[in-house]
């Protein structure tokens, strides 16, 4: 996307991106700190350093099309709409949750957002976004799903037979792979066959398109063409969205074990939300004083989450037993 | 047990009953849709009149595309894990899918989107979502003890539903009888969570049986006493129960009076009916095709010999499949496979 193409933009938009991705920063940045300060939150995956892709996608869904996410599914979670103070309280186990306090981070699912759920084993929530877009199909609603993954999802059969599905039925689908260099420990280099992710599209007849995953306009923009296409019925695509995650694969672990210090400042040179805050004061397309009070009230936001998740009451005891199975339909 | 009784009754293999029941739902209910390998066959040859070539590994599909088209009957590409998953992501926004499975030797290939995803998605998402999926899977040996030649050998003949009752979240059917079949089927499509049902391969073309024309439903979660008797209580599951039935039939020669439970539902299991027949019968033998160690077998027993202990005359029994792969040979499956005069020899044991 040029500075033409931005001036076109409504201030609206800009204002929404920007507030996303720093809320989604102040999220996991305060998450982290609760961590370590001891708050039994069970493993979490930090999404910091990869906004701009969550938030770039999002901007070009509506608000009734759905999204499948990863175990790092925190920022797109907050992409789609879901409530942070529900979100904190679920990571807490409280009952005011999203899940009640039965999912935690690895769960957290919002369907009333067309959050389809934060999934944990990898390449798993690929195939769901698939039957979603089936759904829309075959009720012929118009909404279109997007899937999100990761570089060591993309070495699943559950990815590829997805993507084969999707591509024989023309489903809107968009698959989003989110690729920062390292499944866990492993990087990328060693696991992945190909010279690009987004090269593999080829094999199943839909665009494939690599775009800096550290600029949420070039993301937007993939996005808003893939879900037009989607949308119109031509079919999936498949783009891959170079970023990095800042912190280890879960709280608590070392990246250092696995790359370098200079590795790492290098990719934080190219923050994705520095990134945009130059690029919209530098081309007069927002104020700074607009970012601050985003910044305020994200702030605010947070604090009022985290006592909404620590004043809200545990789960009721017998909730243990209920939602085992689903109710029979009248 | 019928919510809705015709009087026009007719004679229908499972696979006819089960087909009708599916064309009954999904006539009633748009959201309904079926895919699976095969299940219409020749997907996208309609062009050529080759349409509806196969109709899936037992028929039960057949004719289905030809009213409901290809949007609504699905053939998928070998891809287990991708069309499971595709069927859970349906289900999760406004569908209700039937998935056949070709054979259950296969849900290796998706078991993670059965026991970690279907089953537990309505609890770890606290509510929010019903998950109206229903999984179709073919079992079983051929058991018929040919003296040559042989059934489908250690990969494609197994029964394995131990492993899926064991997931909590999943509900476990399996028919015995064309009239069980189609009411279950109706009830699972109806239910609001996921509910694997299990059909016996060769009770699909052999097991007819009368059938009522209107739509009607068998409640999940319920066990059947299908014959009376005084002295044992035979509880069997799927196409067991008619191992049990022809038992009791010989047992009925010498004077033994047999019970039969057809169990049907696996997961939620309704102990309390086979327990009443113990309560009367004082004795009880368990007869699953299924491998011995882990099984749905030892779980029955182990509950009535823990909740009908004060009514125990003999020690529970069980008769199962050995635990070894299903072999090829037909005079080595006939013995892998539980034969009415197996039960019958364990019978005379508990009466002496």
């Amino acid at each position: 996307m040029d500075s033409e193409a931005r001036k076109s933009l409504s201030r609206d938009k800009l204002l929404w991106v920007y507030c996303h991705m720093t809320l989604i920063r102040e999220f996991e940045e305060r998450l982290k700190w609760l961590v370590e300060t001891g708050v039994p939150t069970g493993p979490v995956h930090l999404y910091i350093g990869e906004e701009a892709v969550a938030v770039g996608v999002c901007a070009a869904l509506d608000p009734t099309d759905w999204i499948a996410s990863t175990h790092r599914g925190h920022g797109h979670c907050i992409a789609k709409g879901v409530d942070v103070r529900r979100m904190m309280a679920e990571l807490y186990g409280k009952a005011t949750g999203t899940n009640r306090g039965k999912g935690g981070s690895m769960h957290i699912t919002d369907v009333s957002k067309g959050m389809l759920g934060v999934n944990p084993i990898v390449g798993i929530g690929v195939t769901h976004a698939v039957g979603a877009a089936l759904s829309a199909k075959v009720r012929r609603s118009g909404q279109v799903a997007a899937a999100f993954f990761g570089d060591g999802a993309a070495s699943t059969g559950a990815v590829h037979e997805a993507m084969n599905l999707a591509a024989i039925w023309l489903l809107p689908v968009v698959f989003v792979c989110e690729n920062n260099l390292y499944a866990q420990a492993t990087p990328v280099e060693y696991a992945v066959s190909a010279k690009s992710i987004a090269d593999r599209a080829t094999a199943y007849d839909m665009p494939g398109i690599r775009v800096d995953g550290q600029d949420v306009f070039a993301v937007w923009e993939a996005a808003d063409a893939a879900v037009r296409r989607a949308r119109s019925g031509q079919g999936p695509t498949l783009i891959e969205c170079k970023t990095y995650r800042y912190y280890g694969h879960h709280q608590g672990d070392n990246p250092l074990r696995y790359r370098t210090a200079e590795e790492e400042e290098t990719a934080r040179a190219r923050d994705c939300i520095e990134r945009f805050r130059a690029q919209v004061l530098r081309e007069k397309l927002l104020d700074a004083s607009d970012l601050e009070a985003i910044d305020d009230r994200n702030r605010a936001l947070l604090e009022e989450a985290v006592k909404f998740a620590e004043s809200s009451p545990l789960p009721a005891p017998e909730e243990l037993y209920t939602n085992v199975y689903v109710s029979e339909r009248g | 047990m019928t919510t809705g009784v015709n009087t026009k009754m007719r004679e229908l293999t499972c696979s006819q009953a089960i087909n009708e029941a599916i064309r009954q739902e999904m006539r009633r209910d748009p959201t309904v849709i079926i895919m699976g390998e095969d299940i219409a066959g020749a997907a996208g040859r309609a062009h050529l009149g080759l349409v509806d070539a196969w109709g899936g590994s037992l028929r039960v599909t057949r004719g289905l595309i030809t009213e409901f088209g290809p949007e609504r009957v699905i053939d998928t590409p070998i891809s287990e894990m991708g069309f499971v998953g595709a069927a859970i992501g349906a289900a999760m926004t406004g569908l209700r899918p039937i998935v056949e499975i070709m054979f259950v030797d296969l849900i290796g290939c998706c078991y993670d989107q059965i026991m970690n995803q279907a089953a537990k998605m309505h609890y770890m998402m606290g509510g929010q979502i019903n998950l109206p999926i229903i999984i179709r899977i073919p079992y079983g040996t051929h058991g018929k003890c040919l003296s040559y030649g042989g059934g489908a050998a250690a990969q494609h003949s197994q029964t394995l539903y131990s492993v899926l009752a064991h997931i909590p979240g999943l509900k476990v059917v399996v028919p015995s009888t064309a009239y069980n079949a189609k009411g279950l089927t109706i009830a699972a499509i109806r239910d609001n969570g996921p509910v694997v049902m299990m059909e016996h391969k060769f009770l699909g073309f052999a097991g007819k049986g009368t059938v009522p024309e209107d739509s009607y439903t068998v409640p999940i979660g319920r066990a059947e006493v299908v014959r009376n008797g005084k002295d044992v209580t035979l509880c069997g599951i799927g196409r067991m129960t008619h191992v049990c039935i022809e038992a009791a039939e010989q047992l009925a020669i010498n004077g033994v009076s047999a019970e039969v439970v057809d169990v049907m539902t696996l997961a939620p299991l309704d102990e309390s009916t086979i327990l009443q027949s113990v309560m009367k019968t004082r004795r009880l033998v368990v007869v699953d095709e299924d491998t011995p160690t882990a099984s749905m077998a030892r779980d029955i027993a182990a509950r009535i010999a823990d909740t009908g202990f004060d009514w125990l005359d003999a020690p529970v029994k069980i008769v199962t499949a050995p635990d070894t792969p299903v072999p090829f040979a037909g005079v080595l499956e006939g013995n892998y496979t539980p034969q009415p005069a197996k039960v019958v020899a364990v019978v005379r044991g508990l009466l002496g």
